[in-house]
């Protein structure tokens, strides 16, 4: 990727709080136009990268520039030209919607109808409640009045961390087809998410835990990373069976997943054995059968084994 | 355009005000209270002070001076009562204080205003249980009975300016001072601070306005209403509490916007260092309360201090308004009486405000 193609380009970033070590050497590159998604548990250091690529925090070492502009010299031009939407809600809940995009409007010096085309399909969606506090918003509604805010002066990159955390199923989906028909329009989206459903959503993503970024990838290409057999082991007393099946010869990991358990098998594993040794345990209607392996799969993977 | 935003800024700061009640009852009512309760609730002065007379002989002086006592709105008289019985009305409660006329008053009175020697011609007996109503209605209850002696050795007190004694005359310059501090300090560190808790400020720093804008127009509406306070508070003292505002009032106002930065300074240096609101409530309650109720001499006169709260008290600056504001306002002095006091409140006001803006930084650490 050339340089002037990247939207953001992250290069040995840490950051450190006292004895703490938020970031550590973190490296990634998101291309123009790109969605990129950043996965991971809470205190992943996610938060912390938002806040260094927005030039609110000075890392202690590395580098990181956004549209070829680095986040120390040119901090001022950055704020320019990113729209950022922090994982809080950071809007005036005491303000009224319409109040609420006036100011922000005014905060860059633009008018609510210069960038009708980039918002009007998502502000149509909380327009009937203008006149409401926005603190008295749902919170999915207050997702869409914050991307409202943060689109207002049309930001090249959009930061947008945790955007989803909150929110409800169906208000989350809405909120990723908004990022997709804003992916159309050209602009480059750094999101983070706790969600692995969610990174299916997202162009490329980057996998992260304890400050340190695991894997970057598409999603399917994170996926494929797991090699090996996996199955999902699935019955009544889910929780004794978790603790059966780790115990059982052959079993390298077992872990719960949704609403099976995933169980990855080690040398000499064979699945008519381990069914026999459950049922000789007192589960007799446990079932696995063998499981594609997911994005999870392959984050716990490396979570467990760098 | 740039003022476009910082106009915008102004009216969502004041939207804030407006729409929390909290913050315009402090703002507004509080004022007002307080001009009210320190005023007649809490005042240490002179009022109904209850008089009983021993006289042994009832000469056309005596009365005269009887007279002057019962014509005193001030004072109350309880009628003549007998030499013995002055610890009894006393004790009793019946009266405040007795006056102890000698035998020879005329005589005594006479010589005294001639300039001869002759020993005390009236005594004055209080019951100093309550010490404040004691030494100030002694003071003024001498000075009325002595009001016609020309000279002689009774030490002639005059109390100018507040010859009553009336604490109101002390407490308007001493609530002004505290109220805008409350109002500029106090308010701004925590609009300020709230920003920061809330994560506001985290979107307001990534934008294109300059930071030190942003605190700027959060300053504006607090100091208009800080201004609005400055022409009600006097108003009120002078309608309600009848304090002599004889001073110059141009002077006053010049006076107090120099006073009001130096408070909006001192909310902006606190915002710097505090990031949560209870934080910047803390430090606003020790820092800037505690020592302008205390030591400005709103409560207690600084000239009774210890040598080491004297020197302590220099470095409030609550103090030297309170001091300049007594000088223009009470006592009618013209403008360049108080230059010293303006000096300090300048100077302090440059510090206070380099140091804000050297603390204040555009990023979260």
């Amino acid at each position: 990727m050339e340089r002037s193609d990247c939207a953001i380009e992250v290069s040995g970033l840490t950051k450190r709080y006292g004895a703490l070590t938020a970031l550590d050497g973190v490296s990634f590159r998101v291309g123009r136009g790109e969605l990129f998604g950043l996965i991971g548990p809470d205190g992943a250091g996610k938060t912390t990268l938002f806040r260094l690529i927005a030039t609110l925090l000075t890392p202690d070492a590395g580098t990181a520039s956004v549209d070829g502009f680095d986040i120390g010299r040119d901090a001022r031009r950055i704020r320019a030209r990113v729209g950022y939407m922090p994982g809080r809600f950071s809007l005036y809940p005491d303000l009224s919607v319409g109040e609420n995009l006036d100011f922000f409007a005014s905060l860059f010096g633009v008018r609510i109808a210069d960038h009708s085309d980039l918002i009007a399909p998502i502000y149509r969606q909380i327009e009937p409640f203008r006149r409401r506090r926005a603190g008295k918003l749902s919170g999915g509604m207050k997702q869409k009045l914050a991307l409202c805010c943060a689109l207002i002066h049309r930001p090249s990159v959009l930061l947008l961390d945790e955007p989803t955390t909150g929110v409800d199923a169906v208000s989350r989906s809405e909120f990723w087809d908004m990022l997709s028909e804003l992916r159309t329009k050209g602009i480059s989206m750094l999101v983070s998410t706790p969600y692995m459903d969610e990174a299916q959503r997202c162009g490329r993503i980057a996998l992260c835990d304890k400050g340190r970024v695991l894997a970057v990838d598409t999603p399917a290409g994170t996926a494929a990373r797991f090699d090996g057999a996996l199955y999902a082991l699935s019955g009544p007393d889910m929780y004794g069976l978790l603790l059966a099946a780790r115990a059982a010869h052959g079993v390298r990991e077992c872990y719960p997943f949704g609403a099976v358990h995933h169980l990855i098998p080690g040398r000499g594993f064979s699945a008519e054995r381990f069914v026999a040794e459950l049922a000789g345990k007192g589960f007799r209607n446990a079932e696995l059968r063998p499981a594609e392996a997911g994005i999870e799969d392959v984050f716990i993977r490396l979570m467990r084994h760098e | 355009m740039i003022m476009r935003g910082f106009m915008s800024f102004v009216r969502k700061e004041t939207l804030h005000i407006l729409r929390d009640p909290r913050t315009m009852l402090i703002v507004l009512l509080m004022p007002v209270i307080q001009v009210l309760l320190f005023g007649f609730a809490m005042s240490t002065e002179v009022t109904d002070v209850r008089v009983a007379v021993v006289a042994p002989h009832r000469t056309e002086g005596v009365r005269q001076a009887v007279r002057r006592i019962a014509a005193n709105p001030c004072f109350t008289l309880r009628g003549y009562v007998d030499g013995t019985q002055i610890d009894a009305v006393l004790r009793s409660g019946e009266a405040d204080a007795v006056a102890v006329f000698a035998a020879d008053y005329d005589r005594r009175m006479n010589a005294l205003e001639l300039g001869e020697a002759a020993g005390e011609a009236v005594q004055l007996v209080f019951d100093a249980s309550n010490t404040n109503t004691a030494s100030a209605g002694a003071g003024y209850l001498q000075s009325v009975l002595t009001a016609d002696v020309r000279s002689g050795p009774l030490p002639e007190t005059r109390l100018l300016y507040n010859p009553q004694m009336k604490s109101s005359y002390n407490f308007v310059p001493g609530i002004m001072g505290m109220i805008f501090m409350l109002i500029c300090a106090m308010m701004t560190s925590v609009s300020i601070v709230r920003e920061k808790e809330t994560g506001t400020m985290e979107v307001l720093l990534v934008s294109p306005v300059r930071p030190l804008r942003i605190v700027a127009a959060k300053m504006v509406p607090y100091f208009l209403l800080s201004c609005f306070n400055l022409a009600t508070i006097p108003l009120l003292a002078r309608c309600v509490l009848e304090v002599p505002l004889s001073g110059n009032l141009a002077g006053i106002a010049c006076l107090s916007l120099l006073y009001l930065l130096l408070a909006l300074a001192f909310g902006l240096l606190i915002s710097t260092f505090a990031d949560k609101q209870a934080t910047a409530l803390l430090i606003s309650g020790m820092l800037l309360l505690m020592p302008v109720v205390m030591l400005s001499g709103l409560a207690f006169p600084i000239e009774n201090m210890p040598r080491i709260l004297r020197v302590v008290s220099c470095a409030v600056p609550t103090r030297w308004y309170i001091e300049a504001v007594r000088k223009l306002m009470i006592e009618g002095l013209p403008f360049a009486a108080v230059m010293k006091e303006v000096a300090i409140l300048a100077a302090m006001t440059a510090v206070l405000t380099a140091a804000a803006i050297r603390k204040f930084n555009d990023k979260l650490e």
